[in-house]
């Protein structure tokens, strides 16, 4: 297919909900007169992805990530703009889109609870056509990328968190979709279990070609896999670019660490940018990006340096701030 | 081996496999569809039969099929839709090529199987408390009564197919599914047989779906004079009038969908 496989321009989604006030005379009015208030999740957001992308999606909760998602699959009709997935509109929840993607959520599964992971496998092959024999292969070949093996033959309940998601991931893939949507996939995971999940998403996008768009709770599932990222905030698509160029827009300065030889007064460090810190050898600056070349060359001309380092403030960090200034707590992925 | 075929089998075989995880819960499911019993005794004590003009022994097999009926023709669709709506596991379904209600159709299949020891074991327990009051059906009535079951449950899960869609308007829908309980119980016979109605009423009851559903397999089943084809193109013609109606609500409650809790 030529051109982006995911096309959204001025995508909006707006729910219509039913406010209560506390106490029972809040609960009388609620019986008799309901208030809706309409509540903008999504508001008219426009970006493109490219066939064999890996896209972070980013945002605090209630941003919209999840509800994006839902559109984009076809879960929920948008209130407006314009959607193609894969050269469909989602939708209309055509079976030939279908066959196209996968949604895999961190919190919730489509393997049945009480059954072995092969049943529900058996069942998902079928519904997808897939030939006994080939639908064996492929169980074959996602089990051992995923290192799963007698696992599949449990019950699902006996299995342990980092097993359940990668038998989800594996029953999500196993028609092998063209455009993966990933909402939280390493939610409640171990750092281990984590680094196997990244590893198997970086490897199936490389031996696939599939696209990915990905939420996660955790920076480090982004940084390493997304090497572009949307950012979005109360609906609006605030950045559209790689990791590099969001921490460049967010962070002005670059954090300049010194170890000197010997002690020198705060103020002589004034000059040279915002003082972090400073305790006894150590001094923490912060930097003007463009004046940080001739600064760092000053400071090492005037200063016994022993060690030197130049840093970007962590991007978690920099997404916090930004959205505490805008009045958010958190950067991390949520449902609205 | 054809596309639905091979859904068909999956499906089956996963949910019956399922449903034999939970056999001690259906087997109490069994033992609380005995209502057709207690009328049997109830009937049977107080001669109000024989006053009606059936014979004592018309009256225990027409209630002893209405059992048999009434076991194999629950339907429970709105209450596990409402659960799996509420708590986000719909949403996966509706994102394979495959309805989601096939899934639910294939999981009352399945339980229906698994019944069938529990409801053969409490038959026995029945003969063995009232020496001659269990029959053996002719050949042919038992294979137009097994089709009149199957066919009475298709009616009742598609008339429950449009209450389950209300699901997508109200978080609580299965309320309204007992609404429709109380003309159920009165109307398809499970408290009385048709027979014994007054004939407006009688009237009145062979114009609503339910007494399909019930008198009509159990008569067959009882062996009582029965016009076959009616109640076959009676079944058909309400499934053909609430199909299309299930399938016009379900497309717009899925335009209402947020998916929530997913």
């Amino acid at each position: 297919m030529a051109g982006p496989i995911i096309r959204a321009s001025g995508l909006s989604k707006t729910y219509r909900i039913s406010e209560k006030q506390p106490g029972l005379a809040g609960t009388i009015q609620h019986l008799l007169r309901r208030r809706h208030r309409d509540v903008l999740a999504v508001d008219g957001i426009s970006f493109t992805i490219e066939p064999g992308e890996i896209v972070g999606f980013l945002g605090p909760n209630g941003a919209g990530k999840t509800t994006t998602l839902k559109m984009l699959t076809g879960l929920i009709h948008p209130s407006g703009g314009e959607l193609e997935v894969a050269g469909h509109e989602p939708f209309r929840r055509q079976a030939r889109f279908l066959r196209q993607i996968t949604l895999v959520m961190g919190n919730r599964q489509q393997l049945i609870w009480d059954l072995p992971a092969l049943d529900s496998l058996r069942v998902n092959a079928a519904v997808y056509g897939i030939e006994e024999a080939e639908a064996r292969r492929r169980i074959a070949e996602l089990a051992e990328m995923l290192e799963l093996g007698p696992e599949l033959q449990r019950p699902l309940r006996k299995l342990s968190l980092g097993q359940r998601m990668k038998a989800e991931l594996l029953a999500a893939l196993l028609h092998r979709p063209s455009v993966l949507f990933l909402d939280e996939p390493t939610l409640g995971l171990d750092v281990n279990a984590q680094a196997r999940v990244r590893d198997f998403l970086a490897d199936y996008n490389r031996r696939t070609g599939a696209t990915v768009l990905l939420t996660s709770h955790y920076m480090g599932d982004i940084t390493a896999l997304c090497p572009r990222v949307l950012l979005i905030h109360q609906g609006q698509l605030f950045h559209d670019g790689s990791l590099a160029d969001l921490t460049q827009r967010l962070a002005p300065c670059r954090q300049v660490r010194l170890e000197l030889s010997d002690l020198q007064p705060t103020e002589a460090f004034a000059c040279f940018g915002v003082i972090e810190a400073h305790q006894g050898h150590q001094v923490r600056l912060l930097v003007p990006r463009a004046q940080l070349t001739e600064r760092v060359a000053v400071l090492l001309e005037r200063f016994a340096v022993v060690d030197l380092e130049v840093s970007d403030p962590p991007i978690e960090e920099l997404i916090g701030g930004l959205f505490r200034q805008r009045g958010e707590a958190s950067v991390t992925g949520g449902v609205p | 081996m054809s596309w639905a075929w091979r859904v068909a089998r999956a499906l089956l075989g996963s949910q019956y496999a399922l449903m034999l995880e939970y056999r001690a819960e259906i087997a109490l499911w069994a033992l609380s569809g005995v209502l057709p019993l207690i009328m049997l005794g109830v009937w049977s004590g107080s001669g109000a039969g024989v006053a009606a003009g059936l014979t004592p022994q018309q009256i225990s097999h027409y209630f002893l099929a209405a059992f048999v009926v009434r076991q194999f023709t629950v339907v429970w669709l709105i209450h596990v839709f409402e659960e799996d709506a509420l708590q986000g596991r719909l949403s996966p379904l509706l994102l394979q090529p495959l309805a989601p209600l096939w899934r639910y159709l294939a999981a009352h299949f399945s339980e229906q199987a698994t019944r069938v020891p529990f409801v053969l074991l409490m038959l026995v327990v029945v003969g063995l408390a009232a020496p001659g009051v269990l029959w053996w059906p002719s050949p042919a009535e038992l294979l137009l009564g097994l089709l009149a079951i199957q066919a009475a449950f298709l009616l009742r899960f598609v008339l429950q197919v449009i209450v389950t869609t209300l699901c997508f308007w109200s978080e609580r829908a299965a309320a309204l599914d007992r609404l429709l309980l109380i003309p159920y119980l009165f109307l398809s016979g499970l408290v009385a047989p048709l027979d014994t109605f007054p004939p407006a009423v009688r009237r009145l009851a062979l114009a609503t779906p339910f007494p399909w559903m019930v008198d009509f397999p159990a008569r067959l089943l009882a062996g009582e004079p029965v016009n076959v084809a009616l109640g076959f193109g009676a079944i058909a013609a309400w499934c053909l009038l609430l199909w299309p109606i299930s399938r016009v609500l379900w497309r717009a409650g899925l335009r209402r969908y947020s998916a929530m809790g997913a």
